[in-house]
């Protein structure tokens, strides 16, 4: 299992998104796992073999680095990427779920043909109804798990900067021992990338929301007599 | 997850480009990512554990490395490379709208699915007119700006030449030391190939927008003229002019039926 791999599984979300799920995904491909696998991982190759200490005390370099770097900012980003990716198998299952009732009723109609089963599935569904509800929870979902990271990220790693010295004074170190950390400006420039990059598809979830929102409520309002909400709403609209 | 996903991405917008932006997507791949791979990241793989300076303190060599080498050329090439890439996914985007909504047409006029339209559908080349010439030469002139930008930041930070010796005096270092890059010759020569191939790309990118607005330009041409033509045509089968013909006619035949009426009264 590999980042290929993953991509293939995610990317067959893709023809059941909308326009702008699409280009989140475009986005969490290109700009995030291509740079992670192509730039940044060598970038942290040799984080721990680059970090050296103004010491000769054996321990002492394991241990502080250990206490500055409790978790690769490599290991967060994989694992932020894969968490955020995952809630889009939610509609694929949902999609999956659908798919099966339909060959079964086919089945059951009697109208089992090849062609007719091959055309349930390439069939594309339409984001109404309940898979509209999984489809939002999904995007909810993928917020938050974005935000959590940031906040985790914000929470271990202060501040997007990387320093080039810290000073350390764990056991066995002796008093106050001083550290350099390797390529510290590469780092600051990824990480500054992909919080960036973060912070776009963040935006590109929240404007989804509004959308997929905006067009359930125009189908309600188009339809009245197909929803009670819809003549409801349009009720209410005109006794203002 | 590599650059075979992305020549995937991109090797499907080849069908929908110019002569020139098929070549251009050729030299990306082969002499751009395939260089890049097979021999620059192997060139400066040992860039910092083989960054030498004459000196015992620890922590100097990291400091000096860092503040000679803020971004390694591979990664300034590799983000160079994603970012030149992608404008091109904007015209891929662009043309699968245009063919879901004439999918759309197709199964909305005929009413059911008429499998061989599609499939033609899927399979035809669209011609760059309209909004997506829009979108083609906003995505040529994008490339070219992120190409120009990228070269001018190599540039900048590094010049064209890598040099043998820097000599460095950041803090933890005492006093000034010497330090000494691994491969430097090598370097240089692999960082003007990339150079030299980026600078191929963009001719290659403005000689295809030139390409695109003079043939933009003849097809507003002829269209005028087509324009002007049925005009002309137009204008030559008015009924008010024949009406004007007869009207002259009428008044030389009244004029000189006058002549023949009046002798006869008379």
């Amino acid at each position: 299992m590999n980042w290929a791999s993953f991509y293939a599984v995610i990317s067959g979300v893709n023809r059941h998104s909308t326009g702008i799920g699409r280009i989140w995904l475009s986005v969490l491909f290109i700009f995030r796992i291509l740079v992670l696998v192509v730039a940044a991982e060598s970038v942290w190759g040799d984080e721990k073999a680059g970090f050296t200490c103004n010491t000769q005390q054996p321990g002492c370099n394991s241990v502080c680095y250990d206490q500055f770097f409790p978790i690769s900012h490599i290991r967060l980003w994989a694992l932020q990427l894969i968490l955020v990716s995952t809630p889009a198998l939610l509609v694929a299952m949902h999609v999956a779920h659908r798919r099966h009732i339909d060959k079964k009723l086919l089945k059951l109609s009697g109208r089992g043909s090849p062609k007719d089963l091959e055309q349930i599935k390439n069939q594309k569904f339409k984001i109404t109804g309940g898979l509209w509800w999984t489809y939002m929870i999904s995007l909810v979902f993928r917020i938050l798990f974005e935000a959590a990271f940031m906040y985790i990220f914000y929470m271990i790693y202060p501040g997007y900067k990387m320093f080039r010295l810290v000073k350390c004074d764990s056991y066995p170190c002796p008093n106050t021992v001083d550290c350099f950390v390797s390529r510290p400006t590469e780092k600051t420039i990824f990480t500054v990338f992909m919080l960036a990059v973060s912070g776009v598809c963040i935006l590109l979830n929240v404007a989804e929301v509004f959308y997929l929102v905006g067009r359930a409520c125009s189908r309600h309002l188009q339809n009245p007599e197909d929803s009670p909400m819809g003549a409801w709403i349009t009720q209410k609209l005109c006794s203002y | 997850m590599g650059w075979g996903e992305l020549y995937t991405q991109l090797g499907g917008v080849n069908k929908h480009s110019t002569s020139l932006g098929k070549i251009w997507l050729s030299v990306l791949f082969i002499f751009r990512i395939t260089i890049l791979v097979l021999a620059a990241e192997s060139v400066w793989g040992d860039e910092q554990s083989d960054f030498t300076c004459n000196t015992q303190q620890p922590g100097c060599k990291n400091v000096c490395y860092d503040h000679f080498f803020p971004v390694s050329h591979i990664r300034l090439w590799c983000l160079q490379l994603i970012v030149v890439s992608t404008p091109a996914l904007l015209v891929a985007m662009h043309v699968t709208y245009r063919k879901r909504e004439a999918r759309r047409n197709i199964i909305r006029a005929r009413g059911d699915k008429v499998q061989e339209d599609l499939e033609s559908l899927r399979n035809r080349k669209l011609s760059i007119t309209g909004t997506l010439w829009w979108t083609y030469t906003s995505s040529l002139f994008f490339r070219l700006i992120f190409e120009g930008g990228f070269m001018y930041i190599l540039y900048y930070i590094y010049g064209f030449r890598m040099p043998r010796l820097v000599k460095c005096e950041q803090w933890p270092c005492p006093n000034k030391v010497d330090c000494f890059i691994s491969r430097p010759t090598e370097k240089t020569i692999f960082t003007i190939f990339m150079v030299a191939s980026s600078a191929i790309c963009m001719v290659l990118n403005v000689a295809e927008l030139s390409y695109l607005i003079i043939k933009a330009l003849m097809r507003c041409s002829q269209r005028a003229q087509k324009r002007r033509a049925n005009h002309r045509r137009d204008f030559g089968n008015l009924p008010m002019v024949q009406a004007m013909v007869q009207n002259e006619t009428n008044k030389m035949l009244l004029s000189s039926m006058d002549d023949s009426s009046r002798v006869k009264i008379l």
